[in-house]
């Protein structure tokens, strides 16, 4: 019997599962790896070196060097792994959420100052807004 | 024997600490937030207990992947603030309480919750920031404090239900201490907010509002809440909130007592991504 995920119709969401976790777990031990200050200067030193270090997929290295947040999601990775590659690029953790939106920062810092994102017509996938 | 004598609950957002710590709380953007606190601060000092049970997460920091306790508790004489990639945040080091964390983990796991032993580990801004908000910027934090880290990182967190029930199991603990301890329990993390995905930013003060008052109201009610209705209604993140029913599963009017003083309530968004709440509830 498959288990129950009644969360797959919440849109512009993916809930960091036990099955995202196996698939993101390289991906995320990565991140995890940049809380030393010596690693994040590695990184930044050789990115492609240093992600060849990791067993993750091609797939999940090119997210990672695009900085494509969304993707890395969608590859396994967890928001709160993946801020540890924001950290090291000196980013906030808005301007990271902000980042996957599809919003400028200053448009993001916007809706978030009047009040964020209304849940009205986000709370189904096709739900009419 | 020792006894709870309040409940504090307050979101954990990690910009409201830098905040603090670059000296930003006057600017008008941070302002209304602090305020909210100034009156919980004067409350702490007046209130000062002998020991903070402190309901948090660890986001990715003491806990990556390699293991992922549900209920981890911190036995540890001390614990250093961890360095979540931007350094680790200029604020004292945690001292534990050992022994009443032994005992509430013995306690606990004979009442049927199986909880991790954990005698190493750090603490991210899930605890120092409540613990910053709460206390301002001391040389040293008022009390020893006891880590409680629950897993909301990887799905499934654990349900209201259990944390609610989990809540009361640690209240007979704490009963059941020799030491004529003062405790106060605190619940932290939420409100309403979403990190990820192209719905990142939600807020939605109407479940923040409503969830405020039935946790002062109706917690038992609000513990059967399931896990879908956080995702979808207070954002992915916003399931952090059932470490609050942690806290209120202890306090005295849900174990046949008296109900509690709403000493202070607070609302604000945003702070950063995130919809501030917090409340302080007494024992009578």
């Amino acid at each position: 019997m498959s288990l129950d995920k009644p969360y797959k119709d919440v849109p512009g969401t993916t809930i960091f599962d036990a099955d995202m976790s196996r698939l993101g777990y390289h991906l995320n031990q990565f991140c995890m790896s940049l809380m030393k200050a010596e690693n994040r200067a590695r990184f930044k030193a050789n990115e492609r070196a240093y992600l060849d270090e990791w067993p993750m997929s091609e797939e999940q290295k090119q997210a990672v060097l695009a900085r494509d947040l969304n993707r890395c999601i969608a590859l396994g990775g967890n928001i709160y792994f993946l801020a540890k590659i924001g950290a090291t690029d000196g980013k906030s953790f808005q301007q990271m959420a902000g980042s996957m939106t599809g919003m400028t920062e200053e448009q993001y810092r916007d809706m978030m100052v009047s009040g964020g994102r209304s849940i009205e017509g986000n709370r189904y996938i096709g739900e009419k807004k | 024997m020792a006894r709870i004598s309040a409940s504090v609950y307050t979101s954990h957002v990690p910009a409201v600490g830098a905040a603090i710590d670059l000296g930003k709380t006057a600017e008008p953007y941070w302002q209304p937030v602090f305020k909210g606190y100034e009156f919980s601060k004067q409350w702490l000092k007046d209130h000062k207990p002998d020991v903070i049970f402190l309901v948090y997460n660890d986001h990715a920091n003491a806990f990556s992947l390699e293991m992922i306790p549900t209920f981890a508790i911190g036995t540890a004489a001390e614990f250093t603030p961890a360095d979540e990639g931007w350094g680790p945040r200029p604020v004292p080091k945690v001292i534990g309480h050992p022994k009443l964390a032994a005992h509430i983990a013995q306690s606990v796991i004979q009442d049927d919750f199986d909880l991790t032993v954990v005698n190493k580990m750090d603490v991210d801004h899930g605890l120092t920031v409540p613990l910053s908000l709460m206390c301002g910027q001391p040389q040293a934090w008022p009390c020893p404090v006891i880590p409680f880290a629950v897993n909301v990182v990887q799905y499934p967190a654990p349900s209201g239900r259990r944390c609610y029930m989990l809540g009361k199991a640690i209240r007979k603990a704490i009963e059941s201490y020799d030491e004529p301890l003062n405790v106060q329990i605190w619940g932290t993390g939420g409100m309403s907010h979403q990190l990820q995905g192209p719905r990142a930013g939600l807020i939605n003060k109407e479940f923040d509002k409503a969830f405020l008052d039935r946790l002062i109201a109706d917690p038992e009610g609000l513990s059967a809440m399931p896990h879908i209705d956080y995702v979808r209604e207070a954002g992915s993140e916003g399931i952090e909130l059932v470490m609050w029913l942690i806290a209120r599963g202890a306090m005295s009017d849900v174990n046949g007592g008296k109900p509690p003083t709403v000493r202070h309530r607070f609302y604000h968004v945003p702070a950063s991504n995130t919809a501030v709440g917090h409340l302080i509830l007494e024992n009578n």
